[in-house]
């Protein structure tokens, strides 16, 4: 190869290589901020600020669902298996909200480590399928990668 | 005295066959008529295939469990994504191509890149958005993959602008592939972004080992339209490479030549 060619060779690479450290130093720094949200065990472990505006994210606990009768009033429970994190929210619930499925809340902790939530969101997992073979799995008791409920 | 006239030159023609591919790929009308030539039958595969995928994703598949009907934007929003982080890997590698051995056909290809990029990579986020509504219940959260997405955006249109406010095109040319070189670290945190943080957008559902967390009865359309959309990216180059060509090169012989013979028409 020409010098000067291998020369430039040699710059590119370092431009690529030295950009990359950068922009993973940066993000290793920022890691805390880049999450979207604390896990339940966190949150139990004191890692979120109390007060402040914070989101939380797991499973909604199953039976832990309890709508007011009255009011938009709902609360519920996220779990990360490992630590719950009691949420109260007044407001409409996306439409794949449900028990056992992912959520985010979004709200400020109060002294009780109860989640006032001002929004909650839905999150939606990766596994797509149609409707009869999420109920022949449901009968089955397995689910999509062959692990027993 | 003749013979070693003839091996020097016997040896300058085996190193002209050697090069010839590589020369001939810098050559503007060989360039334009290969093009040209690929684009006959390559548009109409894509377009085919884009249709087929469409209405078998569209039509033909089973509404999700969970999700209903809403869930067919996939067929959309992931070949539209894939290919904009893909299109970026060619724009960047074809600015290094054109820095390190100085081929204007390299910088062509890099500057017909990006535009096509940034239009992917915009279908992404918006169909993105209308999907998140129902499904999240937000149309845009700052969580790392729609994030990094949008700087992605940025980076292509970062280089489209770049192009433009240059008056000397080598300069021009040379910046925008620094750029790109630079921004091609986003691909990966773009790609590892759900795995590396907590983020509201869920994991990739094709993976590459192991079984796929999609029903094989709606990935294979899926698939399809993943390939249609990397034959509509390569139309898409061709078509804008062949413009810029044309453009660059509109005061040579060929070019007029290409004008009257389209004229005569």
């Amino acid at each position: 190869m020409h010098p000067v060619r291998r020369q430039r060779l040699i710059l590119v690479l370092f431009l690529v290589v030295f950009s990359s450290v950068a922009a993973g130093l940066v993000t290793y720094a920022l890691r805390g901020n880049i999450n979207l949200f604390f896990p339940p065990a966190e949150v139990a472990a004191g890692g979120a600020p109390v007060g402040q505006s914070i989101r939380v994210g797991g499973m909604v606990l199953e039976d832990s669902v309890q709508r007011s009768q009255d009011s938009l009033e709902v609360s519920f429970t996220l779990t990360d298996y490992e630590a719950q994190v009691p949420v109260v929210y007044a407001g409409i619930l996306p439409d794949l909200f449900g028990e056992g499925q992912g959520a985010v809340a979004a709200g400020k902790l109060d002294e009780n480590g109860v989640l006032q939530a001002t929004e909650v969101l839905a999150k939606h997992d990766e596994n797509y399928m149609p409707p009869e073979v999420a109920e022949a799995l449901e009968k089955s008791g397995y689910d999509k990668k062959g692990q027993a409920r | 005295m003749f013979s070693r006239i003839g091996a020097a030159q016997k040896g300058l023609y085996n190193h002209a066959v050697m090069w010839s591919f590589f020369h001939k790929l810098g050559s503007p009308p060989w360039l334009y008529d290969i093009a040209g030539s690929i684009l006959r039958w390559l548009l109409p595969v894509t377009i085919m295939a884009l249709l087929v995928g469409a209405v078998w994703g569209l039509l033909f598949t089973s509404p999700d469990f969970r999700q209903g009907n809403s869930y067919r934007i996939i067929y959309i929003h992931v070949p539209s994504a894939v290919v904009a982080l893909a299109g970026y890997y060619v724009m960047a590698i074809a600015g290094a191509v054109s820095l390190i051995w100085r081929m204007k056909m390299a910088d062509v290809a890099m500057k017909a890149a990006a535009p096509i990029g940034a239009a992917l990579t915009f279908i992404a986020l918006f169909t993105g958005a209308l999907w998140g509504k129902p499904t999240w219940g937000t149309w845009w959260e700052w969580d790392a993959r729609i994030t990094s997405m949008l700087i992605l955006l940025f980076l292509y249109l970062g280089v489209v602008a770049l192009y433009e406010a240059f008056d000397n095109k080598e300069a021009a040319g040379r910046a925008c592939a620094i750029l790109s070189l630079v921004g091609m670290v986003n691909i990966p945190i773009i790609y590892k972004s759900v795995d590396w943080w907590y983020s509201l957008h869920q994991p990739a559902s094709i993976k590459f080992s192991g079984e796929s967390a999609i029903d094989s009865s709606m990935l294979y359309p899926l698939l399809l339209m993943i390939g249609a959309f990397y034959a509509l990216f390569t139309c898409c180059l061709l078509m804008n490479m062949r413009a810029e060509l044309v453009q660059r090169e509109s005061r040579t012989a060929w070019v007029r030549k290409l004008v009257k013979q389209d004229g005569a028409h």
